[in-house]
């Protein structure tokens, strides 16, 4: 059987969805950050598929796929730091705990 | 590999020398010559800023990746003007005895995201906007929890950490999108590819691309981590998340929507825009009114002025491009008074409520006269910089000629005036209320009193130095060819 673009975009689309919907509904920080990291990893899939599937004598999808990976680790480095901050503070990452500001 | 090239990016490296210099001499100075970092850096950076001034070569650099052009050139430093006076501002606070250990680490961050916003201002390519755009936004969110001891700092900090990454996964999907349809990843090249095409997964794309963008800029309706965060940050962060932050993502938006989006999509991202510029006016303004805390109050009147920022890019031309650039210098010297003001109460006092502002002047006549400034100018009232500013806004806007545009810009006039009411709140409580129990008299620090100088003096003086916004006209007619398309 032959795999084909669809093949892997739609699963990747499906996989953005999960990402946003846990990030709408979950109330553990940690639980948005692997929401988050979802989102951003199927966006990598994305990018090496359309770059094999469309253009594959070139290797721009691949090299911003390498640059997106690290953004992404640098950016769960943060949101962990800030998170374990909020631990300390309120004794809980449960976000409706951090609702002091607001309107 | 050719060296000179780096030549064609004098600012970005000129930046890094200073960071690196901070960086030594945070690193191996002595502890009893640490109290002179803020100073250090401040002094550094003002020769920094003044060396910028000397025009630099004009070209692209690294395969096409950066660009340097007398428009990127002025908006650098416009930013760098900006990046000072928060410099002085921060000055006195990054001195006080809780900050004794990471007081360098607050300069090498702010000075970092400054180099992220050249990055994207810069950036001819998506990869390395995208890097500009998180080397920009991941330490503020560091920054805006610099204040280990206050919990609302923390929680501002959680709010924009996922908001920010939650922005730039969305803008991500519609980069991967535009890749998927042309190929490629250069501003230029992706234009060349999709003109003619009439692909609904670009208009997907597209409308990723802005709410990504949006989020930085906080247009509503990606809005609502703004206020929470300017009223949770450290005064001097909120400053600079307020000014610095929203100029840049305001120019490298105009440069995308016009040189990747503008051959072939022009007409799908302005009835985009459009609706998004009426609600940010609108909802800005509506949602400022009800404030009594000061620094949400300025975070909703940034809301609204995000929103006269998108005018200069709606507008799509030089006139539009150069009108940007100075409504974002003058809102620098008005948005920064203000908040050198309610900075220097706070510190000493902890005060940030209107009602805490009554009976100001009778006390403090020096602040109050430089928050009535900044106020007038940041409503637009005539012979200050912000009635230029707003004026130019609109002449670039309605040199379009569409009638769809004249519509938008009578919107705004309306929301100005509206405006005008909750600002002169403000300067109603500093000058008409009275108060038995007012702040008492304030010594403000040095640095916080050259800010508050500089800003004055820009505020008064930018609206008559016409020359100013001449050669603006001029810098960004020389790159007239990215909107020869619209």
């Amino acid at each position: 059987m032959d795999l084909t673009l669809l093949m892997y975009l739609i699963p990747s689309l499906i996989m953005f969805g999960c990402g946003v919907y846990g990030f709408l509904t979950r109330k553990n920080m940690i639980a948005i950050m692997i929401s988050l990291e979802l989102m951003l990893n199927s966006i990598d899939i994305n990018f090496v598929v359309f770059n094999r599937f469309l253009f594959p004598d070139q290797y721009e999808g691949m090299f911003f796929t390498l640059f997106a990976i690290a953004i992404a680790a640098a950016e769960t480095a943060v949101a962990l730091a800030i998170i374990i901050n909020v631990f300390r503070a309120v004794k809980n990452v449960d976000i409706n705990e951090i609702t002091k500001l607001k309107f | 590999m050719d060296y000179s090239q780096f030549l064609l990016m004098p600012q970005e490296v000129g930046l890094l020398l200073v960071f690196l210099l901070v960086f030594i001499y945070d690193t191996f100075m002595p502890q009893r010559s640490q109290r002179a970092l803020p100073v250090f850096t401040t002094v550094l950076f003002a020769i920094y800023t003044a060396i910028c001034f000397v025009p630099c070569e004009v070209g692209s650099a690294f395969a096409g990746m950066i660009e340097t052009n007398q428009a990127t050139w002025a908006m650098k430093n416009i930013l760098n003007v900006g990046m000072l006076i928060v410099l002085m501002q921060a000055a006195k606070w990054t001195n006080e005895e809780f900050m004794r250990v990471r007081r360098g680490e607050f300069y090498e961050l702010l000075l970092l995201t400054l180099f992220g916003m050249f990055l994207m201002i810069s950036a001819r390519h998506f990869l390395l906007f995208v890097i500009g755009l998180e080397t920009a936004s991941l330490p503020i969110a560091c920054l805006a929890a610099f204040e280990k001891k206050r919990y609302e700092s923390h929680e501002a900090a959680a709010k924009y950490v996922f908001t920010a990454i939650f922005s730039s996964a969305i803008f991500l999907l519609g980069i991967s999108f535009v890749y998927g349809i042309a190929g490629t990843l250069y501003y230029n090249d992706i234009a060349t590819m999709i003109i003619g095409q009439k692909s609904t997964l670009l208009v997907v794309a597209l409308a990723f691309v802005i709410a990504g963008v949006g989020f930085k800029l906080s247009l509503v309706p990606f809005h609502q981590w703004t206020a929470d965060v300017y009223q949770g940050a450290p005064t001097a962060v909120t400053a600079y998340l307020s000014v610095i932050s929203k100029g840049a993502a305001a120019f490298s938006f105009l440069v995308i929507m016009a040189q990747v989006f503008g051959a072939a999509y022009s007409t799908a991202w302005e009835w985009m825009l459009y609706a998004v510029i009426i609600l940010t006016i609108t909802i800005g303004n509506l949602f400022a009114m009800r404030q009594h805390n000061l620094k949400r109050f300025l975070a909703f009147s940034s809301i609204s002025q995000a929103g006269y920022i998108m005018l200069g890019v709606i507008a799509a031309n030089t006139l539009g491009m150069a009108s940007m650039m100075y409504y974002v210098l003058v809102y620098v010297f008005s948005n920064l008074a203000a908040f050198g003001v309610i900075a220097a109460i706070e510190r000493q006092t902890g005060k940030t409520t209107t009602d805490d502002y009554n009976g100001l002047f009778k006390t403090n006549p020096w602040l109050s006269f430089t928050m009535m400034l900044a106020m007038f100018s940041l409503g637009g009232i005539p012979p200050f910089a912000g009635f230029f500013s707003k004026f130019f806004i609109f002449v670039g806007a309605c040199k379009t000629g569409s009638v769809a545009v004249y519509v938008l810009v009578l919107i705004a006039l309306v929301n100005t005036i509206i405006s005008l009411y909750y600002y002169l709140l403000v300067v109603k409580a500093m000058f008409i209320r009275q108060d038995d129990c007012a702040i008492p008299t304030l010594k403000s620090s040095c640095g916080e009193r050259a800010a508050m100088i500089v800003c004055a003096l820009g505020i008064i003086l930018i609206g008559l130095a016409s020359c100013i916004y001449t050669s603006l006209t001029e810098y960004t007619a020389a790159i007239a060819n990215i909107f020869s398309q619209i």
